[in-house]
């Protein structure tokens, strides 16, 4: 485990979230210790409770922890002005949530851009950018629809367009599958790793196996602490004729 | 029967073939009704052939006249015997969808306190994670609808399943533990 100052993305030590108080005291999130490495894909796994998706708030700076410190790029974050995590939840953390949450009322390449036009970019760069992330996400055909009338599976790939519109330093995904049947999670498995190859560094928090087995790394949690890590990746087990019942 | 299956349900103590029995029953409840009465002795003379068991008749036993018969043995694991079953408990295997198999191991595990179950499990959850992964690569570099597509998510989501399957293991084993 490296220390403060070193190359980790984001890096937490002994970080707490507690909610309510004396007998009624919930740590949702217990004095967790993380690295995560520049270009790494990390899953996070648990059951409902686990305190996965408050531990994805802590790192995203969408809520303060109670103790601990939290890095992003070796820059401490967890003591920032409410306006300084505003801007940085804006322009260096691209969010996916469940239920996209995008705007209703916008078309897809609008909901994209938004975040460019949030952060200052003249309409022309935005819109350029925006256009390009569709592309990227395979729905260039789709710009001018409404969420509305897109499948959810397009709708969650347009969520992830408009979470790289910044650049994000990284991209945190809350249950990103939860939502879609299971082509549209192959759809947006295949994105994931094309951001991963690309050098993004991703955090999912997720229940979906799927989404767990394609990571580097897997760490399950309990009860707010972590209880395991697994690293998923090399070592090639190159059973899948044993798996389809055509060997052994 | 799997031999291994026996050679664990003795590791806690030495039994009558009977005792055995009884344990898997309890162990398998109406999945252990299609097991046929005579499976565990036939298995019982096996291994004890194989030097992995050794016999002793009971006592008190004597004025029956099929004191010979080898419901009347009490069996005991041979070193050969523990050693068999401790290389069993820690071995990893699929994709034999043997679920009875792996099921009855935790209990021996647990019974004999030969092995924790939950690191059996947690063994078997990082072997499961690696062939997904290994599938769900073969799938997301399928074009979409392909044949092969069709059947790599067949292993997928029988993968899948099996994982939500050891989550389960793990909830009731962790709970057990705590109780005990």
């Amino acid at each position: 485990m490296n220390e403060p100052g070193s190359t980790a993305m984001v890096q937490a030590r002994g970080l707490r979230k507690e909610y309510g108080k004396a007998a009624g005291l919930v740590r949702a999130v217990d004095g967790v210790d993380l690295d995560v490495a520049p270009g790494e894909t990390l899953a996070v796994m648990g059951p409902s409770g686990c305190g996965k998706s408050t531990l994805l708030h802590l790192l995203g700076g969408l809520d303060r922890p109670s103790a601990g410190e939290l890095h992003l790029a070796g820059q401490r974050i967890d003591q920032m002005s409410e306006r300084g995590l505003a801007r940085l939840r804006r322009e260096a953390i691209g969010f996916v949530f469940q239920a996209f949450h995008l705007m209703d009322e916008l078309t897809a390449v609008e909901n994209v851009e938004l975040p460019a036009l949030l952060a200052g970019r003249s309409p022309r760069v935005a819109r350029r950018r925006a256009t390009g992330l569709l592309e990227r996400v395979g729905l260039a055909d789709r710009a001018k629809f409404l969420p509305s009338a897109l499948s959810g599976g397009q709708r969650q790939r347009v969520a992830i367009a408009r979470a790289l519109t910044n650049d994000p330093l990284v991209v945190l995904a809350d249950e990103p599958t939860g939502n879609l049947d299971s082509e549209a999670t192959l759809d947006v498995l295949r994105l994931f790793d094309s951001l991963h190859t690309a050098g993004q560094t991703l955090v999912i928090v997720t229940h979906d196996s799927r989404i767990a087995a394609t990571a580097d790394r897997l760490i399950s949690m309990r009860d707010g602490a972590f209880i395991d890590e697994t690293r998923l990746t090399g070592g090639s087990t190159g059973h899948l004729g044993a798996l389809a019942g055509l060997e052994g | 029967m799997q031999q291994e299956v026996v050679l664990a349900l003795l590791a806690k103590e030495p039994s009558h073939g009977y005792e055995l029995r009884a344990r898997l029953r309890q162990a398998l409840g109406p999945l252990g009704d299609a097991m046929n009465d005579g499976q565990v002795y036939v298995t019982l003379t096996r291994l004890e052939k194989a030097g992995l068991v050794a016999s002793e008749q009971a006592s008190g036993v004597a004025d029956r006249p099929d004191r010979s018969r080898p419901d009347r043995k009490v069996y005991e694991l041979t070193a050969a015997g523990q050693q068999r079953v401790a290389g069993w408990l820690t071995e990893v295997s699929w994709p034999r969808p043997d679920l009875a198999e792996f099921h009855l191991k935790l209990i021996a595990a647990a019974a004999a306190r030969l092995a924790d179950p939950l690191a059996i499990v947690d063994a078997q959850r990082r072997e499961l994670l690696r062939r997904l992964r290994d599938a769900q690569r073969a799938a997301m570099a399928e074009p979409d609808r392909s044949a092969a597509g069709l059947l790599l998510e067949g292993i997928v989501l029988r993968l899948q399943a099996d994982l939500r399957w050891l989550e389960a293991c793990e909830r009731t084993w962790t709970k057990r533990k705590d109780k005990s």
